[in-house]
């Protein structure tokens, strides 16, 4: 098996300050992998860097492309990695608000991606729109409601359609389950483990929650001061952590 | 199936001192399929790091441990999970519950996991929860909500769900009554007959006399007391 992704050497800098700095991994399809660290660590810089919405300053993307070519979506053209971002990748954000068009209908909002990789068929795309909807458990009848007379857990199920409906390969997310109450974190959670497990994703999950990692992550990756300290499948790092670092986090963690 | 040599193992615990505690040195041991070796040893001796090391839970210092061809030790996390997956099942002490997935399914998930049809799969998580004696009722809820026995009959479940090659199993009859421990009994036996190669650690007595087929003590490894 070839890697779809292949990460080296990213660092990126704000000025003097360091927002990530060399690192390296290899991401393989199907594979969800996990960032924590604490707050200012650089996983959201590393994961924008990754996604294409920051330029690092040093290293390269490596993405598998459809054709099975590797190319450096650091160095492609914008409007290809603006293809990409439609067509093979998805961010989910933690605001809902910054992955969602709030003045937009629900079905708008889902139906606008398939539109946007070149659906036209209004008839179907309502209906894959429905689909979709139900797939995170929203009933058809919230279709045409705007997210903003939506709940914090719908707003981001309704990102999740959004993100996953043009069927990519690969998933970034940033703090999915932050700012929710710990049920509907729960529900969330489910739902994206059973979605990753059966479009075969790949994910990149940034998050502060351990108990989230433990249940969706199949690798972990530690970062702490701009720095990755530790990597290891993610049971083994949670719970023979090797670095000062994550024996930190673990132990002031009650139970994970 | 099992073939470990050499294999050491230290804690250091940086946030005390960065104090270092050697707890296995130069441990061997090998395990045929068909057969199996029970862990021995006091409280503390290293019996549940062994076999966490085993399962790539956690990290060996050195040596190597290899299962079904793969060496645990130097691996990459994608080939231990394909492992777990495939050739080499643990069953825990306690029960690690996903929110919200009803019991049959939880006992289903790793025939799914290998690609087994999903009636199929369900049917097989029946008769194991039938023999464990979990009431069908009980069966579409998540066990979150059940007590720690039922909870634990329910883990011994899916960890017998898959006939994996290979199997690791702590304390497995450990606060079962008379009935459910006698089902666990049968269900390693079944395991054996077919050409599983298991390592358990029992403090019951009477059941590590009956399923296994040596035993090592683990004691021999702590480093200053081997010879
Ligand atoms: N736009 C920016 N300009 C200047 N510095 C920035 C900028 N964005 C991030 N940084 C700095 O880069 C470092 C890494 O920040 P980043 O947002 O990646 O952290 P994080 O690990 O995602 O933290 P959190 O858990 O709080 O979201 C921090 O020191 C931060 O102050
Ligand atoms: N994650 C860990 N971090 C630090 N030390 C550990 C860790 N896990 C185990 N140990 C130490 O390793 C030694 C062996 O412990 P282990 O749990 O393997 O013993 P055991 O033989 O299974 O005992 P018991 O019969 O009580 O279950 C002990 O000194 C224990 O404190
Ligand atoms: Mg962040
Ligand atoms: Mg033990």
């Amino acid at each position: 098996m070839t890697p779809l992704l292949k990460v080296e050497n990213i660092s990126k800098f704000y000025g003097h300050r360091i927002g990530c700095k060399d690192v390296n991994f290899d991401l393989y399809p199907g594979e969800v992998m996990g960032i924590v660290g604490e707050s200012g660590s650089g996983k959201s810089t590393l994961l924008n860097c990754l996604a294409g919405h920051l330029d690092p300053d040093t290293g390269e993307v490596l993405f598998e492309m459809r054709d099975g070519a590797m190319r450096d979506t650091v160095t492609m053209s914008e409007p290809e990695r603006r293809m990409l971002s439609r067509t093979d990748w998805a961010f989910v954000h933690q605001h809902a608000r910054d992955g969602l068009r709030m003045n937009v209908s629900a079905g708008g909002n889902v139906g606008e991606r398939l539109m946007a990789v070149g659906a036209r068929h209004y008839g179907n795309i309502r209906e894959e729109a429905v689909d979709w909807l139900g797939r995170v458990e929203i009933s058809e009848t919230r279709v045409d409601d705007r997210p903003t007379q939506f709940s914090g857990g719908m707003q981001q199920r309704l990102q999740i359609a959004r993100n996953l409906v043009t069927g990519p390969r690969l998933v970034f997310m940033d703090e999915p389950t932050g700012g929710l109450d710990v049920s509907v974190q729960a529900r969330l959670l489910d739902l994206l483990r059973g979605l990753v497990r059966e479009m075969g994703l790949s994910a990149i999950i940034v998050t502060h929650d351990l108990a989230v990692v433990r249940l969706l992550a199949d690798r972990l990756m530690v970062m702490k001061d701009s720095h990755v300290v530790e990597t290891g499948l993610t049971d083994q790092v949670l719970d023979d952590p090797q670095h000062a670092y994550t024996q930190l986090l673990v132990s002031s963690v009650l139970q994970v | 199936m099992i073939e470990i040599k050499n294999l050491s193992k230290t804690f250091t615990l940086h946030n005390q001192g960065g104090v270092v505690i050697p707890v296995m040195d130069a441990a061997e041991l090998s395990v045929a399929r068909g057969e199996c070796v029970a862990l021995t040893g006091a409280s503390g001796a290293g019996k549940s790091t062994l076999m966490r090391m085993i399962y790539g839970n956690y990290l060996a210092a050195a040596g190597s441990i290899v299962v079904d061809g793969v060496d645990v030790v130097t691996a990459e996390p994608r080939e231990i999970l394909a492992l777990r997956r495939e050739v080499l099942g643990y069953v825990s002490q306690f029960l690690r519950v996903v929110p919200r997935v009803p019991t049959l399914d939880v006992v289903a998930e790793p025939l799914l996991a290998v690609g087994v049809e999903t009636e199929v799969a369900r049917d097989r998580a029946r008769d194991l929860l039938a023999r464990l004696n979990i009431p069908e009722r009980l069966w579409s809820l998540s066990p979150t909500s059940f007590s720690g026995g039922e909870q634990q009959r329910v883990n011994i479940a899916r960890g017998f769900a898959h006939t994996y090659p290979a199997m690791l199993l702590d304390e497995p009859t450990a606060s079962l009554d008379a009935a459910n421990r006698e089902t666990v009994l049968s269900l390693i036996e079944e395991a054996k007959a077919r050409g599983a190669a298991i390592v358990g650690i029992f403090h019951d007595e009477a059941a590590r006399e009956r399923v296994c087929d040596r035993e090592i003590d683990v004691a021999v490894f702590t480093p200053g007391v081997a010879a």
